[in-house]
């Protein structure tokens, strides 16, 4: 897309003086150094999440399971960081396992929605005509109905496991990279690069996977990378209602699930603790995928995240 | 037909809101529901077709959920009398017509967690969902749309930056957990409001003053759940109206800067607000489910997890409908407000 000239004088930056003396610019973006501190700070956040995920569970030999019931329902102090949960258990530990459940469900889920929405998207957009309309109708179709319903549908029909939830999340989240993917093959199709390769006598298959999917791949990825954050959302709800992951399996939703009585109680860290490590990772997510969006299409990057 | 006093009130709000005798153009917006509503048809036809589908697909089998234990030492023929009795021996597509057809005669099939008709399960919890939902809606708008103004008046000041933050948090924040936290907090610690149901447990009546003490904390966490996109929306919606021409002439004619931000910036800034209204439907029936479920309110929530604890086919099927239903609603309420508000889209779409 070409840049359009500029059609008014608001497109051309003006320094403007509010009632209370203090400037007001037209483009509103963060300082260059802010923005240097939010992305190596997400980047550090996400380092240390897939570390902890990777290292811990093989390298530290404790038992997350391990129960003393002398212990339970302690509150963070040096020797449990989080806290102890009703039975006694570490819940650190519980919430670093639970972690790499949520994240391995969330990153098998946003990957076998990416595969789809790529496959329907491109196909949509590369058919055109009839199978363009139906199919891409279809998507606007089943975009109507709230995901965690039809999640929650899909789940009880197939459940109980983690295959279910993560075929669940995947088949409520294709539907939104399908329309970037066919959208991005659609701007991609009027190149002059692809006019070349159907006038050298490549097929409608090889235009379509060896010169459309590759320009498409970096919108589809970044797409991706923001699911991630959505599918564990979408994980812990379900499990929080008690219809995802089985109880005795620590995923961050089981975790704040059964965390419920000892809240009612009157003990708030193993409620705490489980919800932030699913908000801080999510920024970290989202603000190392908006760096890369910056990289890669510098025009939007005064759009909102997420 | 609109009776002489809904006129004369439609004439007050519209002389109310400065816009003198305008007449509001309601034959275009009949066309636009007239046209809507035949849209809905192909859809909740695709979309109830496509909850049987699953069905089928999925290795449920509703003829030994039904028997139970009994399924396991029951003979052949009996299993198999139970599935013709159930009508779940017919191909799929039958399957689906039937209920498609008794359902439009107002059968929705019986719910076999609540033992009940599907159609009197669902219409004695919709209206406590419909009160939670849309007491949160119209709170979130509300102080999204105040801090939304107040963050894009000073862009980067202090206030700006701690609402951008906090709306960021926000946003990634399960509502169930934020819901746990101030259950913990209003309820347990400060012990200024209930922490769930619908009443108190002592009382017996449904009175007005314990609905809305109960009503209270759920509405307010919805609301804060929802809160992030309004606040981010009409942020950027204002903060690029403040660079406009018109806002700039208004400036330039040195009027007070409350009102090129109230009457000015705000009114053309929240445009694309109104379509977030119709696109948050999905999500706020999400959080409804959620915010519902921490607090026991007596909404379809608890329904629609009992019934797929217990894979209860029909009452699910219903649910899925009736949530499509409202989310075209909520994108057909979103149209005929952005055409009531911006006369060059007209109700076209």
């Amino acid at each position: 897309m070409a840049d359009a000239p500029p059609t008014s004088v608001a497109d051309t930056p003006v320094v403007w003086r509010s009632a209370a003396g203090r400037s007001v610019v037209g483009a509103r973006k963060p300082s260059r150094s802010t923005r240097a501190w939010r992305v190596w700070s997400s980047a550090a956040i996400v380092t240390a999440v897939v570390l902890a995920v990777l290292i811990v569970p093989p390298l530290v030999d404790l038992d997350e399971q391990a129960v003393h019931l002398a212990d339970k329902l302690l509150p963070p102090s040096l020797e449990h960081p989080f806290g102890t949960d009703d039975v006694g258990r570490d819940l650190l530990l519980r919430c670093v396992y639970g972690l790499r459940v949520s994240l391995l469900v969330g990153v098998v889920a946003a990957v076998v929605a990416t595969v789809i929405g790529t496959a329907v998207g491109a196909l949509a957009a590369a058919s055109g005509g009839w199978v363009d309309r139906v199919v891409m109708r279809l998507v606007d179709v089943f975009s109507s109905v709230p995901h965690l319903l039809l999640g929650i549908f899909i789940v009880a029909m197939f459940r109980p496991g983690v295959w279910p939830v993560v075929i669940s999340v995947a088949l409520t989240h294709w539907l939104s990279t399908a329309r970037i993917v066919r959208a991005e093959v659609l701007s991609l199709r009027s190149r002059p690069y692809i006019d070349a390769a159907i006038s050298g006598g490549a097929s409608r298959w090889r235009v379509t996977v060896r010169h459309l999917l590759p320009g498409v791949l970096p919108q589809a990825g970044l797409a991706a990378v923001l699911m991630v954050p959505h599918a564990i959302w979408h994980e812990s709800a379900l499990s929080f209602l008690g219809l995802g992951l089985p109880t005795h399996q620590a995923s961050l939703g089981t975790l704040v699930q059964s965390a419920r009585s000892s809240l009612l109680a009157g003990d708030w860290w193993p409620t705490l603790f489980p919800g932030l490590f699913i908000i801080v990772p999510t920024l970290a997510i989202a603000g190392l995928a908006g760096a890369w969006r910056d990289r890669i299409n510098p025009r939007r990057r005064s759009e909102l995240m997420l | 037909m609109t009776s002489a006093p809904e006129k004369a009130a439609v004439a007050a709000a519209a002389e109310a809101a400065g816009q003198g005798r305008r007449r509001l153009p309601w034959g275009p917006m009949a066309r636009l529901v007239g046209r809507r509503a035949v849209f809905a048809v192909p859809v909740l036809l695709t979309v109830t077709f496509g909850v049987f589908a699953v069905a089928a697909a999925s290795p449920f089998d509703p003829v030994k959920a039904y028997a139970g234990t009994a399924g396991l030492t029951a003979s052949q023929e009996n299993l198999d009398q139970l599935r013709a009795n159930l009508g779940v021996d017919k191909p799929l597509v039958s399957r689906w017509w039937d209920w498609l057809t008794s359902a439009l005669q107002g059968d929705l099939g019986d719910s076999s967690t609540l033992r009940q008709p599907v159609a009197d399960a669902i219409g004695e919890r919709i209206g406590w969902s419909v009160l939670l939902a849309a007491t949160a809606f119209v709170l979130a708008i509300l102080v999204g749309s105040a801090l939304g103004v107040l963050a894009a008046r000073r862009p980067g000041g202090w206030l700006d930056r701690g609402v951008t933050s906090l709306a960021y948090t926000l946003e990634a924040a399960p509502p169930f957990w934020l819901g746990l936290l101030a259950v913990w907090l209003f309820a347990l610690k400060l012990g200024a409001l209930p922490a769930g149901g619908l009443t108190d447990t002592s009382s017996t009546a449904v009175t007005a003053a314990q609905v809305t003490n109960h009503l209270v904390l759920p509405a307010a966490v919805l609301a804060v759940s929802q809160l992030p996109w309004f606040v981010l929306y009409v942020r950027q919606g204002v903060g690029d109206a403040l660079g406009d021409d018109a806002v700039r002439g208004a400036r330039a004619r040195g009027l007070a800067e409350r009102t090129v931000l109230l009457k000015h910036a705000f009114r053309s800034g929240m445009l694309p607000v109104l379509t977030l209204v119709g696109s948050r439907v999905p999500e706020l029936i999400t959080g409804a489910l959620l915010v519902e479920t921490v607090f026991s309110w007596p909404g379809i929530a608890a329904a629609t997890v009992q019934a797929a604890t217990s894979v209860d086919f029909p009452l699910l099927a219903a649910l899925t409908a009736l949530a499509t239903v409202a989310v075209l609603l909520g994108n057909l309420l979103a149209d005929l407000l952005y055409g009531l508000a911006d006369p060059r889209v007209g109700f076209d779409g």
